[in-house]
């Protein structure tokens, strides 16, 4: 099916018109050698029942594990509204809204969500979006280049605290436009960067400095101490973090004493699906006088010839379709859909069912955290505060529990050996309010089991 | 036709020179660029103090349809940026010649000179040539 | 006909109780440190779930869309988005599952991805192909960052410079900068085809590639391109695809064929994946048997019957990783879907009748008086009206003709893209267009015509119909107002 809808009539009528006999005359500007008849490797159509049967059969194969894995991504409950809507046609179907007229709608969003993220962050001023988390994290660091004007090195101070792929990311990114990403070792005991072990970086010129809250561990850093450093060293301070946890947590825009520059972070937990890991959103804010070097679009609201209040896609001439090799960024897009989903979201939780998501996530990680602890043989990795999201020590290694916890439905955390192995068989886990004390119960059953079983082989 | 006074200096890049009688020279563009560019709705000045050489990128002004950079006619030092932009970019529209200056410059030695600046008969020549 | 900002309705004390958690923050306030802790709550909206559902419903009706309306925008490709992709795109088991579950419990998601890099390699008779790119630019910056790892791989440093037609879509120069590069541009003949003889005096030993889209951005099909391909070659550089307008060729030519190294794939054009008003695209990336060493991270690999991912250990000379996870899966599996539903048969008739309603169109246009800018070429999958001689003689301009199309229920094709082209409609009917929609078309431009001709000012002044009608631009970026405050 290719949802064509012309009968033969209609091809006649149009051959007649244009003037030639058949459609393959059409393509006589093209040379005939490189003209193809038929396309190999492209397996034979399906209709919609096929397709059907097809896309349920590998569904049905993956089936759906009881999760308690975090790592970028949170399960969260997603009110039947948010899809219903972000799903009609006037949503689903429409463009870019370069022709204001006919998009105010979707301009309208944009302003709210714009509106929303720079409410929740504490920042004055918002984009569209960018892809996700960890590309807005390398424009960030992209637009702190161009944004601190006293700095010369391109030196970007990134903890190793940070997202692994967050980190991954930003090199591939930004490396080819000559910025220096440095790592910044964190307390093993602490799982946290010590403000104290910044001291070696006195004295040198440093562009921007990166600060992830709730880290990838879960755990809360310093970041009063961090931004402050950062400041009183002529560096911009990047702020990236969760969005839930902001209900909670104090927002980047009051860190420190006059708050960050410029806040990214993962949309995803705001009315965005799992959805195995995309399409997701990265939500970018900063300080007004930073605007114009933000990439990504923007929206803004003004007045038509007779007076009356709009919305449009303003400060363009940075953007690549008029500033071109000049542009702040190739980008060109932004997460239109998955911002949509997030700003009915944000409508219906609002500041109170925010906050209850995010206190009721950590309640479960907490609880599921204090069962785990009590089984012999795991241990928590870090002291200190954490928030919906914790680092277990095992005395087995975290692959081989995993592999069994899988056998019985369950996704247990995220194996860290890869990522730190200095961290031993350490596994990452959460529970967000979608999980039940029976569910708890399960895992803690289940995993104890586990390590049973691994001791004894 | 645009405005091409007389008694000014030309870069090709549409900018213009003025000497002042302190020795400095005050810098701008051009009845055509500002037209061209169409409503200015930002205007970047260099810093004061800023050392500049000939030909090196130090302003830029931006419309709703266009960025445009803005490069030093003749290598020297900013004594100053026209600080009324920052609020008020379309002046640059309204008077490109007058309060729209954008930066004034203290030549470096035998900057001038060395500057080729195109006298008004051969700047109005390049427009010409531009098809304007 | 306004819907007033969401936080206008807001009322302390409001929201839509029934969808929060039960529990409150007490566990979490008793273990977040004091200094660390939110003051106040944020000032997010209190509003009902009726109030939300009414506010984005009626947001909604105030756009138009793939669903409501013709949308012949150039170079977009804004063809039926079918619901089928989605409905079975967002299967529970889909939607639930998480980026970092174990490959023994992915094998069906993993599936489908696997046969979308086949299928795509297929269409455009490339090698490799990675799916991680999250939109056409992001795909564009794999590309020529792959084609700098490539010359950087055999020593050959010096080669920092991309060649771009100056009639590119902007995207190519910005990223040809954002990987470090210098940008060369050349220009393009009266006939609409890249200048041979300006590319020679380009090309040389800094050439690190070139990067066109054919048919290029004029509508138009690159007639030379298997000479421009030896030039850049013979050079030492390389050639990148840029695929928004692969629509016209679908089954009929394939990128490989005509010489390119490297290439993006727009999923959300092409391969209909919703627009969604700015977004998630997709743009993955297909390359030559020369670059596959360099191609992002993860793919998705098969030994035997079953998937795995392909990472940094089994490609270590990737560009890297440009996602957090598996880029836009759930628009991947979009494409897939659309792509199971076409077949093999069905591409072949997107590129045919992509290009017969382009022709038809285009035709049409011309017996009803308007100026195609390539007169004497065929249409690609699109093509390009100039409004110049209505905007000399009766001030009446691409921009006016596009706000007024509006009134007449149609959205305005592209303007002012290519800039080459002055005062220009760029014209896609895409294949899903019915032969009525499009004379319905010519008709409301012959309107406009005659109405610029008799009472201009309704032109002029157009649109007259819409919610809003010809924003203060150079307001909006002067005085800024980016973010809602309440008055007073």
């Amino acid at each position: 099916m290719a949802f064509i809808p012309h009968t033969e009539a209609d091809v006649a009528a149009m051959l007649a018109a244009i003037g030639v006999e058949r459609i393959e005359d059409l393509f006589d500007e093209i040379p005939p050698q490189l003209r193809i008849n038929s396309l190999g490797g492209v397996p034979e159509e399906l209709n919609e029942m096929q397709v059907g049967r097809l896309m349920s059969e590998r569904a049905r194969t993956d089936g759906t594990m009881l999760s308690f894995i975090g790592a970028g991504a949170y399960e969260h409950h997603i009110p039947a509204a948010v899809w219903a809507i972000a799903t009609r046609g006037e949503f689903y179907s429409a463009y870019t809204p370069y022709q204001a007229e006919a998009s105010q709608g979707t301009l309208q969003l944009i302003y709210e969500f714009q509106s929303m993220i720079a409410r929740l962050t504490a920042m004055e001023v918002a984009n569209a979006s960018l892809y996700d988390g960890a590309s807005a994290t390398a424009e960030a660091a992209l637009m702190a280049v161009r944004a601190n004007r006293k700095s010369k090195s391109a030196r970007i101070l990134v903890p190793t605290t940070l997202h692994p792929h967050y980190r991954k990311v930003a090199v591939a990114t930004a490396s080819n436009q000559g910025l220096r990403f440095e790592e910044l070792p964190y307390c093993s005991a602490e799982g946290i960067i010590l403000p104290a072990s910044l001291a070696r970086y006195d004295g040198e010129d440093i562009t921007a400095l990166v600060i992830q809250q709730p880290n990838f561990f879960g755990r809360l850093e310093d970041v009063d101490a961090l931004t402050d450093w950062a400041h009183a060293h002529g560096a911009l301070a990047i702020a990236v973090v969760n969005p839930t946890s902001l209900a909670l947590l104090k927002p980047p825009g009051e860190w420190g004493m006059r708050g960050v520059d410029i806040t990214v972070g993962e949309g995803q937990p705001l009315g965005v699906p799992l959805s195995a890991g995309g399409p997701y959103f990265g939500f970018m804010a900063a300080r007004l006088e930073h605007v114009r070097q933000m990439p990504g679009r923007i929206v803004g609201r003004t007045l038509d010839v007779a007076g009356r209040e709009g919305f449009t896609l303003t400060l363009q001439a940075r953007e690549q379709h008029i500033r071109r090799a000049k542009a702040t960024s190739n980008i060109c897009t932004n997460q239109g859909l998955a911002v949509t989903a997030a700003t009915i979201y944000l409508s219906l939780m609002g500041p109170q069912g925010l906050e209850r998501t995010a206190g009721a996530a950590h309640a479960r990680t907490r609880e599921l955290l204090a069962m785990l602890t009590r089984i012999p043989g795991v241990r928590s990795a870090f002291t200190g505060p954490y928030f919906h999201e914790a680092v277990l020590q095992l005395d087995r290694p975290a692959a081989t529990v995993l592999k069994v916890l899988a056998r019985e439905g369950i996704l247990g955390g995220l194996d860290l050996t890869g990522y730190y192995p200095e961290l031993g068989n350490a596994l990452l886990v959460c529970a967000t309010e979608t999980k039940t004390s029976a569910d708890l119960e399960r895992y803690r059953t289940a995993l104890s089991e586990a390590l049973q079983a691994a001791r004894a082989a | 036709m645009s405005n091409v006074p007389p008694d000014l200096r030309y870069t090709k890049a549409h900018e213009w020179v003025r000497s002042l009688p302190d020795g400095t020279v005050e810098v701008g563009i051009t009845d055509h660029a500002q037209h061209a560019l169409g409503d200015l709705v930002f205007v970047e000045v260099p810093e004061t103090g800023r050392r500049l050489k000939a030909g090196e990128q130090c302003a830029v002004v931006e419309s709703v349809k266009a960025a445009s950079d803005v490069y030093a006619p003749l290598a020297g030092e900013v004594t100053a940026g026209n600080p009324k932009l920052a609020q008020e970019p379309e002046t640059v529209n309204a008077a490109p010649y007058g309060d729209g200056w954008l930066m004034r410059l203290k030549p470096a030695p035998g900057a001038i000179a060395s500057a080729a600046l195109l006298s008004a008969a051969d700047y109005q020549k390049v427009l010409d040539a531009e098809g304007s | 006909m306004t819907e007033p900002v969401i936080f206008e309705y807001s009322r302390p004390g409001r929201g839509a109780r029934d969808q929060w958690p039960r529990e409150g923050g007490a566990a979490a306030e008793s273990d977040l440190p004091e200094e660390l802790r939110r003051r106040r709550p944020p000032a997010l909206p209190e509003v009902s779930e009726l109030e939300t559902v009414r506010h984005f419903t009626r947001l909604s009706q105030l756009n138009f869309s793939i669903d409501t309306h013709f949308y012949p925008l150039g170079s977009c490709t804004m063809k039926y988005n079918p619901r089928a992709c989605n409905q079975y795109a967002m299967l529970p088991e889909f939607l639930a599952h998480h980026p970092l579950a174990p490959e023994s419990h992915s094998q069906g998601f993993l599936a489908c991805l696997y046969e979308l890099q086949e299928m795509l390699k297929a269409v455009t008779g490339m090698e490799g192909v990675a799916l991680s790119p999250m939109a056409g630019a992001h795909g564009e910056f794999a590309g020529v960052a792959m084609i700098r790892a490539y010359h950087r791989a055999r020593g050959d440093l010096k080669r920092n410079e991309i060649i771009v037609p100056e009639a590119a879509h902007g995207t190519n120069p910005a990223t040809a900068t954002m990987c470090g590069c210098i940008v060369r541009e050349i220009p393009v003949q009266r006939e609409g085809d890249v200048d041979l003889e300006a590319l020679r005096g380009v090309v040389g030993a800094n050439t690190a590639g070139i990067m066109l889209t054919n048919p290029s951005t004029l509508g138009v099909f690159e007639r030379g391109i298997e000479k421009v391909a030896h030039v850049v070659h013979e050079a030492g550089g390389l050639l990148y695809y840029d695929g928004a307008n692969l629509n016209a060729i679908l089954g009929k030519v394939r990128p490989g064929d005509m010489g390119f190294d490297c290439m993006h794939m727009n999923l959300h054009k092409t391969f209909s994946t919703p627009h969604g008003g700015g977004g998630p695209g997709a743009g993955a990336v297909g390359v030559a048997a020369r670059l596959l060493p360099y191609l992002p991270v993860p793919l998705v690999g098969r030994e035997g019957e079953r998937y795995r991912w392909l990472t940094e250990a089994d490609l270590p000379q990737s560009i890297g990783r440009l996602s957090a996870f598996m880029g836009n899966a759930g628009v991947l599996l979009r494409a897939y879907i659309y792509m199971r539903l076409l077949g093999r048969d069905g591409m072949r008739r997107v590129g045919e009748f992509a290009t017969l309603n382009a022709n038809y169109l285009l035709k049409r246009l011309q017996l009803a008086g308007f100026d195609a800018a390539y007169p004497q070429r065929r249409a690609s999958h699109e093509f390009i009206v100039t409004l110049k001689r209505q905007a000399r003689e009766l001030n009446v301009t691409a921009m006016d003709f596009a706000k007024r199309l509006l009134d007449y229920g149609l959205h305005a094709p592209t303007t002012y893209f290519p800039l080459l082209v002055p005062e220009c409609l760029l014209i896609e009917p895409t294949e899903t267009e019915s032969k009525e929609v499009l004379d319905a078309f010519v008709m409301a431009m012959s309107q406009i015509q005659k109405e610029a001709e008799h009472e201009p000012a309704r032109v002029t002044s157009a649109p007259h119909t819409m919610p809003v009608r010809r924003l203060d631009d150079v307001r909006a970026a002067r005085q800024l107002d980016l973010t809602w405050k309440p008055k007073g």
